[in-house]
């Protein structure tokens, strides 16, 4: 009780350095368009964070001699078939961008099925595949060696540790049954990890925000749902729809309760999402101050520079924190509630 | 905002990747490892229970063995003190026997020299009695060459016989 208490604590906190990070944003986007009316050329430093943390249909990875260094992507459109094109051509294939840079149709302006394997989806595939060949590779370990003889080496050595305290949580929060939903809560576990940290390191082919987006989270928390709900017994059930309670309450009771459960999704996915968001923001901002203040002169531009840097190096171990936190707060919170739906009548 | 909107392309690759690979590793990963790692645990636990109980019975040897050892010393003493006890009395055993035996035979020869004595006695006796015959005999002889000492003489040993006989 006391570790989630402090995680909370260390949850909350998050937040407001979260939110803290974004007032900062419009701070630092609105001061340099204050003072540098005289100047012509204009930083939007709102453009580019957003332009990091959001998605794109190429992935952009620097700038070399002033020609943009991108890997393109095939946009999958499905209207009337499946179109397939880079973004490029997207025009030849009567589609344009909207202003928030999805694809519309170029004449309706709508819309279409949208199934592009965009910077995300790409950072998703590595990240994924990175996890299945790691996890394997471990497995494969222990079904070559003797590990009752044999402390594990390598991979295994590394992962071990990991794995082992999902499945103690798993244990610990779940009870007798704790098998089946082991291995549920070691990928969501080590897939949030490994997304968090990719999201931190600054280059190809980390970089991409997965876990501050908010279809990745959604999806996981509606993963957790579904295993949640489904497996879900009798007295869990009862407890929502008919609980102990005394008579005036009756009515009141279910509603409360089917509120909550599908809170917990919801709060689980914002979480996640907003806290990796924050992050990113954050760090993103004290690097884009370097760039604000570099026309005011070089003394001001040195001490912002040095500011900046340390401010980039404490968020970034800050980061690192937030990232196996958060990680470890949903896969935690995810056993919490499993446990809750496997509870049989005492 | 764009960024509050989950994107539907991404979730639909989220919930296939995310989902084909759950389901890979549900099988060929995490319950290898974990039931692998489970196994050893159990393993190290049996082990450490084992050991206790070893250790326990170790413990119960030890007290037990000195209690043996104890009670040797014990019992080693205890013959040790028979031993000497037994010692004892042999040696005192065979001095009382060397005594009486000595003893005997001191007797013993007391007995002989007695006897020895009474013989070489008997012996210088007999041997007086014939010097002082013989000597008699000389005497008497010379004494009694003449008749009246033969009759004085004679009369003298009636005398003496007569003496004896009342005596006796």
């Amino acid at each position: 009780m006391i570790l989630i208490f402090l995680i909370s604590l260390l949850l909350l906190q998050g937040d407001t350095l979260g939110l803290a990070g974004l007032g900062m944003t419009n701070e630092a986007a609105v001061i340099p368009s204050e003072a540098s009316v005289s100047h012509e050329e204009e930083l939007d430093i709102a453009e580019i964070i957003f332009e990091h943390i959001g998605d794109e249909y190429e992935w952009h990875i620097t700038e070399w001699k002033g020609k943009a260094i991108a890997i393109p992507l095939p946009c999958i459109v499905i209207e009337d078939g499946v179109h397939i094109f880079t973004a490029h051509h997207a025009v030849d294939y009567g589609y344009t961008f909207n202003e928030n840079g999805k694809l519309v149709n170029a004449q309706t302006g709508k819309r279409p099925i949208d199934l592009s394997i965009t910077k995300n989806v790409l950072a998703l595939m590595f990240s994924t595949l990175l996890l299945l060949v790691i996890v394997l590779w471990t497995a494969r370990w222990y079904k070559k060696h003797d590990a009752l003889q044999q402390a594990p080496t390598g991979l295994a050595a590394a992962m071990e540790p990991l794995i082992m305290m999902v499945h103690d949580m798993a244990r610990e929060n779940i009870g007798p049954d704790y098998r089946k939903f082991s291995p549920y809560l070691c990928m969501a576990f080590l897939w949030i990890l490994f997304n968090n940290f990719l999201g931190i390191l600054p280059f190809f082919p980390g970089g991409a925000n997965l876990t501050g987006n908010i279809a990745i989270t959604l999806v996981l928390a509606l993963f957790t749902f579904f295993t949640v709900n489904l497996n879900g017994t009798k007295h869990y059930y009862k407890e929502i729809f008919a609980p102990d309670v005394p008579g005036f309450l009756k009515p009141i009771m279910p509603v409360i309760e089917v509120f909550s459960t599908i809170m917990k999704p919801v709060s689980l996915t914002i979480r996640l999402f907003a806290n990796m968001l924050a992050g990113h923001i954050m760090i993103l901002s004290m690097v884009c101050i370097i760039f604000i203040v570099a026309k005011y002169g070089p003394l001001l531009t040195g001490s912002m520079t040095l500011i900046s840097v340390l401010f980039g190096v404490f968020l970034d171990a800050l980061e690192c924190l937030v990232a196996f936190i958060q990680a470890y707060v949903f896969t935690m919170l995810s056993s919490i509630y499993i446990g809750l739906a496997r509870a049989h009548e005492e | 905002m764009n960024l509050i909107t989950p994107d539907f392309g991404l979730l639909f690759w989220m919930v296939v990747i995310f989902g084909l690979v759950f389901f890979l590793l549900a099988k060929f990963g995490f319950p290898i490892i974990t039931d692998m790692v489970d196994q050893r645990s159990a393993k190290i636990q049996q082990s450490l229970k084992d050991a206790d109980e070893i250790e326990a019975r170790m413990a119960k040897w030890k007290v037990e063995q000195a209690q043996m050892l104890e009670q040797t010393r014990r019992e080693q003493s205890a013959i040790l003190k028979e031993a000497t006890e037994t010692k004892a009395k042999i040696v005192a055993d065979a001095k009382q026997q060397a005594k009486e035996e000595a003893d005997k035979l001191l007797a013993e020869a007391k007995l002989q020299i007695a006897a020895e004595k009474e013989s070489a006695l008997r012996d210088v006796r007999k041997e007086i009695a014939l010097l002082s015959v013989e000597v008699a005999q000389k005497v008497l002889r010379r004494e009694l060459s003449d008749e009246g000492s033969q009759r004085a003489f004679l009369d003298k040993l009636v005398d003496e016989a007569g003496q004896a006989d009342i005596r006796s």
